[in-house]
């Protein structure tokens, strides 16, 4: 990339080094702001929420938002089909969302780290074993899948969380799997081995340091699969259980009335879900460059 | 002399063998050499030859494809073959250590230099971090790192070249062990990094009591360094014995060939002196003397029967049936037509 010559304006504030404006460059502002708000939300939900989002009253519901005509001030974003304030779930919708994706996250990266390191570093039957359940893993479809877990174990928060980080390790697995090939034919791999580091000491220390830039990268992609797949699942009945307020679960409750014009109660957490995936996907794009030019062609 | 070397390898064989055992490749095959303690061997010889997996069959590090067919290596009184995984991993980095090819790549890039010269002496003493740290300060000294209070808490991007080479140096060292095996550790180095590390490493072997087992295909290096000498060819050692001596009169005619085609400053020759024709398959090696196709002196004998390992005079031997003592006359003949 060309480096331009920057404005005079630019110059006089020349306290920023050109290295901080490269590695800033492009960097995603507008969807870090909207995760840091829906983060900020779902922390503090509980003081922002203007109404308890479980309790409602027959006698005022489907209030639409407040712009519209029979809208008020106290139910800024109307009330649902058993009246409840439709903002004070959003904002506690958001905190099923980070901690569901988050926390699977977690668990995904976890398992699939591990076992990718394990599998690439060992070769041999160990890797065999890995990498064909992980071919038969991709193999089924993934939202499937999850469905039929979770008819199994029942819908739970946390059985949601284990079921994701089920469903989706196997990607970290493969790709893992490919990093941890190329490092083990590097020099330094190959001094610790001479030094005699026992091989657990190697995944560990040389290995998995190395790793966590496409680890990192990877969380961030899959943030946006995994919120959209838990407002699937919660969409179709098997997620986060009612009258827990899950944006999916919102959806599922006001399709009805989208056809009869109360277009709040889907639209609202639908749109909730696209920025929040749209944010993840942007900063992992934008990290992936930054982090690991390799991992373009994921 | 008279007491036991620190290192012998006797009649030691690592082959690669495919998954069906039709190709077997002898990459290091039937090799005798010892090393007594503070003594440094030079192993040369073309790429191929098995010098590097000669130097990862004494640390027991061969690739799954390859095993070790026969023979013993003796090391301080025991025969490394006889040991278990677990304790070749003591060995290894604390009485055995290795200095890689490429110092550029040999330091991981996401730790500082203090923790990564300290890391065998955690590994194999169970130091503690700080003491640890502290050693590896005077590890940097010892390897003559201007600065080390400053330096071992740099990362392996801050450093030169031949900073991260002595940096390796320092690892290897770290543990004080008897033996460093050095595998070509000076070809990515510019000339004069080159004299400066070579020289640091003999000196490093003289205050430490060390052994060096040097790997290259320098024989200048092997000149300056080395006081014994083992010349590989095609999996075999073809000749050995001590630097001066084999310099001055090479026994078998690859040796010969080889210090032929070093060109020298006084030289006005147009071309330089190359041996012809191309290393063999290991795979697929000449009934008789491996190096007989490319041989000028070779009898129809060599073409037939591959020669013992004979000694030339005291403490040398090569591997050529014109250095069998008994040499019949056609030897004698051809040897004076040659002269």
């Amino acid at each position: 990339m060309a480096v331009t010559t920057p404005p005079l304006a630019a110059t006089a504030a020349a306290d920023v080094s050109p290295t901080a404006f490269w590695r800033l460059k492009g960097f995603p502002l507008i969807p870090v702001m909207i995760l840091l708000f829906i983060a900020f939300v779902a922390v503090f939900a509980d003081v922002l929420a203007p109404h308890d989002p479980q309790v409602g009253s027959l006698a005022r519901r489907f209030r639409p938002p407040f712009w519209q005509e029979g809208g008020s001030m106290t139910y800024l974003l109307g009330t649902d089909h058993v009246g409840r304030d439709v903002l004070s779930r959003l904002i506690f919708g958001a905190r099923v969302s980070m901690i569901v994706g988050i926390t699977a996250v977690l668990v995904a990266g976890g398992i699939g780290t591990l076992l990718g390191i394990v599998s690439g570093y060992l070769g041999g039957w160990a890797d065999q074993v890995v990498m064909r359940i992980t071919d038969t893993w991709l193999a089924l479809p993934a939202l499937t899948f999850a469905i039929f877990l979770a008819a199994i174990v029942g819908p739970s928060e946390l059985n949601i969380i284990v079921i994701l980080g089920l469903v989706y390790w196997t990607r970290y697995a493969r790709v893992i799997r490919g990093e941890v090939l190329s490092l083990k034919q590097r020099e330094f791999v190959r001094l610790a081995i001479v030094a005699g580091c026992s091989k657990r000491v190697i995944m560990w220390r040389h290995i998995l340091p190395n790793v966590i830039n496409s680890a990192v990268v990877l969380a961030t992609l899959m943030l946006g699969v995994v919120i959209v797949t838990e407002a699937s699942l919660s969409f179709l009945g098997v997620g986060v259980p009612p009258p827990k307020p899950a944006w999916g679960l919102m959806m599922a409750d006001g399709k009805k009335g989208l056809m009869v014009g109360y277009w709040w109660l889907t639209v609202l957490p639908g749109l909730c879900i696209m920025l929040m995936v749209l944010s993840a996907n942007l900063l992992g794009d934008w990290l992936r460059v930054k982090l690991d030019p390799q991992l373009r062609q994921l | 002399m008279s007491s036991q070397p620190l290192l012998s390898l006797e009649n030691l064989s690592a082959h690669y063998v495919s998954q069906q055992g039709a190709r077997v490749v002898r990459a290091v095959d039937d090799v005798t050499l010892s090393l007594e303690a503070g003594g440094t061997l030079g192993i040369v010889g073309e790429s191929g030859s098995g010098k590097s997996t000669l130097a990862l069959t004494i640390l027991r590090l061969l690739p799954p494809a390859a095993r070790i067919v026969s023979g013993r290596m003796m090391f301080e009184g025991e025969n490394l073959l006889d040991k278990s995984d677990a304790e070749m991993r003591r060995v290894r980095g604390k009485r055995i250590a290795m200095i890689l090819q490429d110092p550029m790549a040999s330091l991981n890039p996401l730790f500082s230099i203090g923790n990564q010269v300290g890391e065998p002496l955690r590994v194999h003493e169970g130091a503690s971090r700080a003491s640890a740290w502290q050693r590896a300060v005077g590890l940097l000294k010892s390897v003559r790192i201007a600065s080390p209070e400053t330096r071992v808490s740099q990362f392996p991007h801050e450093m030169s070249g031949g900073m991260r080479q002595r940096i390796v140096g320092a690892i290897g060292i770290s543990c004080e062990p008897r033996l460093l095996i050095a595998d070509e550790p000076t070809t990515s180095l510019d000339l004069t990094i080159q004299a400066q590390y070579l020289n640091l490493l003999r000196d490093l072997q003289r205050e430490h009591g060390l052994a060096l087992i040097f790997i290259t295909h320098n024989l200048g290096i092997v000149a300056k360094m080395c006081d014994q000498l083992a010349v590989m060819y095609a999996g075999r050692v073809v000749e050995q014995g001590p630097v001066s001596r084999i310099f001055s009169a090479p026994a078998h005619p690859y040796t010969r060939a080889l210090l032929g085609s070093i060109p020298r400053m006084t030289d006005n020759r147009e071309h330089l002196t190359a041996i012809d024709g191309q290393p063999p398959d290991l795979a697929a090696l000449p009934p008789g003397c491996a190096f007989a196709p490319r041989c000028p002196m070779a009898l129809a004998r060599c073409r037939a029967e591959a020669p013992p390992e004979c000694a030339v005079d005291e403490g040398r031997t090569a591997r050529c049936w014109l250095a069998v003592p008994d040499a019949d006359a056609k030897v004698e003949l051809k040897r004076s037509t040659v002269a």
